[in-house]
């Protein structure tokens, strides 16, 4: 299958990327690293007017930690899983990454991109919305920065204007008592996950947040009073008690009875998980 | 910023297998067909084309990528590694090729040129290598015929002896 034509822009600099949506707007499709859209335009799933390649935007491609850890749109998923700042500032992040596409698609695909195609069970997304992270995005006009709640809107629908480009995200800093714990089950490694878990226990303030991905058509999150001190038993009733809150979809993978159950269990996990490694800590 | 009306050809420069190239795609076109219709490299395999199967995973400045989620225009400049350029310049094959023979890791070698791909920068990339790690790497590949583990064999086997006998790379592994 290949694509239908399209007009083909490449911009070498964010002005130019910006002038570009300023002008075509919805006409335009951006292409980061091309590991969701490729396949879509191959599959004519989209037949945009104009593709948008901004793979020479260098300057996207920064990680840079003040405060907060801040990576640049095109950083690509390898160099983000390989980073020494990543691992330190967003250890979740480290953790997900492994579970994004494959090693070949993460050698291409970019963090900025997965959150712009927002797919329901993207990892990236996921670990976002959970840690409470903010997406940055530009115009010709302004610049703004979402959070990620508000940004994922729907499955594949986020509230980026057509004018707009995703240039950074911003992941918030871990409290030295924070542990967390990512898990997720899909059919082979690398496929979609049916349902994943991003975890962060924060031992001292006894909460813990819980990002539900893969269930809904956005990430979850919520946030429950819990403490190392918490029974297995209690854990259980909680991972049940908030899987039966969930708004489960079902498709072709998975009913979403099958689903909740699977959240259930992998919820289990993952609180027990990042309990544990408080507990190792101590 | 470089525009190209849709249907319309484009000038594409790279290097393909230490070679200087230039040619003229449409910018739909996707990389794996540049490379088999218009350069006439046979050796980049063809299955999905989006990106599942990894048969035509080539190294892209040294990385293992796909070439059908890449259009032409997208390697200007870039140093493009095909399994015509993973063997020697005398078309000896590889250590690792050897291995591949060896251990059987192969049988119609339809998928062989992509997991040779990502097989040469995981190896490249990490002096130790173990099977969960070379497994997660192949789970990027669909091989039919193998069941998978004859080719960690392979892998893992040529991890070992580049380690003990302190390999030293060929010079096509080196321009990777």
């Amino acid at each position: 299958m290949k694509p239908a034509a399209f007009k083909y822009m490449r911009a070498d600099s964010l002005e130019e990327a910006l002038s570009v949506l300023a002008k075509y707007g919805d006409d335009v499709r951006v292409m980061a690293g091309g590991q969701s859209l490729g396949a879509m335009l191959n599959m004519r799933i989209v037949s945009p007017s104009i593709l948008l390649d901004i793979n020479r935007i260098f300057a996207l491609s920064k990680i840079e930690s003040s405060d907060t850890l801040v990576t640049g749109a095109m950083v690509r998923q390898a160099d983000a899983l390989s980073d020494a700042i990543v691992r330190r500032e967003a250890g979740l992040l480290a953790q997900a990454l492994p579970h994004v596409g494959h090693y070949q698609t993460r050698n291409r695909g970019t963090l900025g991109g997965s959150v712009a195609h927002a797919d329901p069970s993207a990892e990236i997304a996921l670990v976002l919305a959970t840690l409470g992270g903010e997406i940055e995005l530009r115009s010709a006009r302004r610049v703004r920065r979402v959070a990620a709640k508000q940004f994922f809107r729907s499955s594949l629908v986020t509230s980026r204007g057509g004018d707009e480009l995703i240039t950074a995200l911003y992941w918030p800093g871990a409290s030295p008592d924070q542990r967390t714990a990512f898990v997720e089950f899909a059919v082979r490694e690398g496929d979609f996950a049916i349902v994943a878990i991003a975890c962060v226990f924060q031992e001292v303030a006894g909460r813990m947040r819980l990002g539900f991905g893969g269930c809904g058509e956005v990430p979850q999150v919520v946030e429950i009073p819990i403490t190392t001190g918490t029974s297995t038993r209690s854990v259980e009733e909680i991972a049940q008690h908030l899987s039966k809150q969930l708004e489960c979809r079902s498709d072709l993978l998975a009913s979403s009875d099958y689903r909740r159950s699977l959240a259930t269990t992998l919820a289990r996990n993952a609180m027990m998980a990042s309990m544990e490694k408080a507990r190792a800590d101590a | 910023m470089l525009e190209v009306e849709a249907g319309a050809k484009t000038l594409i420069r790279f290097t393909l297998n230490g070679k200087p190239v230039q040619t003229e795609a449409e910018t739909r076109m996707q990389l794996a067909d540049l490379l088999r219709h218009v350069l006439k490299q046979y050796g980049t395999h063809v299955g999905c084309e989006h990106g599942i199967c990894g048969a035509c995973t080539v190294l892209v400045d040294g990385r293992a990528v796909r070439s059908c989620l890449m259009f032409a225009p997208q390697v200007e400049g870039a140093t493009v590694i095909t399994i015509e350029g993973i063997a020697g310049e005398d078309s000896e094959l590889n250590d690792l090729q050897m291995a591949f023979r060896k251990h059987h890791a192969l049988q119609c070698g339809f998928c062989t040129p992509g997991i040779l791909a990502s097989a040469t920068q995981f190896l490249k990339e990490r002096a130790d290598v173990d099977e969960q790690e070379t497994r997660g790497m192949l789970s990027g590949h669909i091989c039919r015929c193998t069941g998978y583990s004859s080719i960690v064999e392979a892998i893992l086997a040529t991890a070992k002896s580049r380690k003990t006998q302190n390999h030293e790379p060929n010079s096509t592994e080196r321009d990777k």
